[in-house]
């Protein structure tokens, strides 16, 4: 019999710590730090107007790019929050999650050869997508002594004539790192010299406790027709089970996109869309709810982790934090083995966000002050102990 | 800052001290003197615990009841209401618009013990026309608090 698969899936590896994530999975007195999503449950007025769609009978395909009331609040939105303008006709697409606009805007940006820059530690589906789209990822090493920010200088080094596209993923899973308006401008003014495309991961957006809001690079001057945003529901709103996110950019690139989504997935689940009209209509202050309740427990990690002496620069965005753990003279995944086996509580190592997190683990706070209460002291036994 | 304090206490009055100083990126101190001040001022008007006493086994009878009343000369609705929230049966008494004029709500251990109370305290009492005694049979939320058993965390445990 020939071989039923092709070698470029065969090639791509499998998550290698999927493993580690299997045995916290089953095991179920672990508290974990390592979940990736919010520990809200979706605002019930959302819910409720999901519900009621179903009750109406709209259970119908929407059009490919996705509803258009959805479109229009999609498009007041980014010029709400982000001062972007996106015409709703042309220039926004609802995708199943922020994971599908990834992928089809690579698969419609790259030709083969094309390099894709990959800052890491970042989430994992970058590489792959690339892959698939026949892209050539490169990876570069974010620096932890920048705080895990991408820098003018480290994006430079990475361009050669092959490169097309820079993935930029920030607020930032693993790190929380976030990007500030002069980091942008400086990547910007690179991107431009070197006649380079963005896509522009954004679906922490929402989640950042600083002083200033979240900037998006499509928002710096010649930057626009350079970039694809993707945003979602999953984050800010608490809707990852609900799978819809969205891309907005150029029309010539949207375009392309939603004929792969049509050919491809059809349409989002119709569904999801009616709710996330209700969210982006009314949601503002479920957010900014969450986001107070993320900040508290983001200041009451920072601190246990100074107290017990772990180095850990404070990250401004997304719900987590990545500590340094090289001190203890051991690789991130054995850490991470160690304090499951010894204390059973999990955190993710950073080696699983790729080159750049060795030394570190992801600690997650999509979790109530008393889960990461009871998990610090488990922490802190466990280092203690390794001190001695 | 009272009010990020007050939405905070008045969800957990437990948190400890230490810990809501470091959510909140105050110091305990400052938090203590806040606290001690609402107090003082009646802002914080007492920490009480929320209890399901259905699942304790101990009888209880919560009633609501709708009143309607004359306020006598000289004496407004204040003073028909102390009248009634001195007795301290009365959980809580709310003046209310509409088709009647207090809500009264009322604990007792049997049925008979709060149609006693009625019967025997509300209805006489002078400036009461007429009052609609409706007993609570489930509870479902409570100060913002779902009754039933707390949802489980149903995540994967680990994701990337």
């Amino acid at each position: 019999m020939r071989n039923p698969l092709s070698k470029r899936i065969v090639e791509i590896e499998p998550s290698g710590i999927r493993k580690f994530f299997d045995i916290v999975n089953e095991m179920k007195d672990a508290i974990s730090l390592g979940v990736g999503e919010p520990d809200f449950d979706t605002p019930w007025h959302i819910r409720d107007e999901g519900i009621y769609s179903l009750e109406k009978g709209k259970t119908f395909y929407t059009s490919n790019a996705g509803l258009k009331e959805l479109k229009e609040e999609i498009s007041n939105y980014m010029k709400r929050k982000f001062r972007l303008t996106y015409d709703f006709e042309h220039e926004i697409l609802v995708t199943v999650g922020g994971s599908e606009a990834i992928d089809i805007a690579m698969r419609a940006m790259l030709d083969p050869g094309d390099e894709v820059l990959i800052p890491q530690p970042s989430f994992v589906c970058y590489p792959p997508c690339a892959t698939l789209a026949n892209g050539v990822p490169v990876c570069i090493e974010l620096k932890a002594k920048n705080e895990f920010c991408l820098t003018a200088k480290e994006l430079k080094a990475a361009i050669t004539p092959k490169t097309k596209l820079l993935v930029l993923p920030f607020p930032n899973n693993p790190t929380g790192s976030i990007l500030e308006k002069r980091d942008l401008e400086e990547i910007a003014d690179v991107i431009i010299e070197h006649d380079l495309f963005v896509l522009s991961d954004e679906i922490y957006a929402e989640l950042t406790y600083g002083e200033k809001p979240h900037v998006s690079i499509a928002s710096i001057s010649g930057m626009r027709e350079r970039t694809i945003v993707i945003n979602g529901f999953s984050k800010a709103y608490a809707m990852t089970g609900w799978r819809l996110g969205y891309a907005c950019g150029p029309k010539e690139i949207i375009e392309q996109m939603l004929k792969i989504h049509q050919f491809a997935i059809m349409c989002a689940p119709t569904t999801s869309q009616y709710a996330a009209v209700e969210a982006l209509k009314n949601g503002d202050d479920d957010i900014e709810k969450m986001r107070a309740e993320y900040d508290g427990r983001r200041k009451y990690l920072l601190h246990r982790l100074k107290e017990m002496g772990i180095t850990c620069f404070e990250a401004y965005g997304a719900f987590y934090l990545f500590p340094y753990i090289g001190e203890f003279g051991m690789t991130s995944e054995e850490f991470a083995q160690k304090l499951l086996e010894s204390e059973k509580v999990a955190v993710v190592p950073g080696t699983a966000f790729g080159v750049g997190g060795e030394g570190f683990v992801r600690i997650s706070y999509a979790y109530s002050l008393e889960d990461l209460k009871k998990a610090l002291e488990r922490i802190e036994h466990f280092v203690v102990q390794l001190r001695k | 800052m009272r009010e990020k304090i007050l939405a905070f206490i008045e969800k957990n009055s437990r948190i400890e001290l230490k810990q809501l100083a470091i959510v909140l990126g105050v110091d305990e101190a400052a938090i203590m003197n806040e606290l001690e001040a609402m107090e003082e001022e009646h802002i914080i008007c007492g920490y009480h615990t929320l209890i399901n006493w259905e699942k304790t086994g101990i009888e209880k009878v919560t009633a609501m009841i709708e009143v309607r009343v004359t306020p006598q000369r000289g004496m407004g609705f204040d003073k028909v209401a102390e009248r009634i929230y001195n007795y301290s049966e009365v959980e809580s008494v709310y003046l209310i618009s509409g088709g009647f004029d207090f809500m009264v709500i009322l604990e007792g251990k049997t049925l008979r013990e709060v149609s006693q109370f009625v019967s025997e305290k509300l209805s006489p009492l002078d400036s009461i026309l007429s009052t609609k005694t409706n007993f609570i049979l489930k509870k479902y939320k409570d100060h913002g608090t779902i009754m039933s058993e707390q949802a489980k965390d149903e995540r994967m445990k680990i994701t990337p």
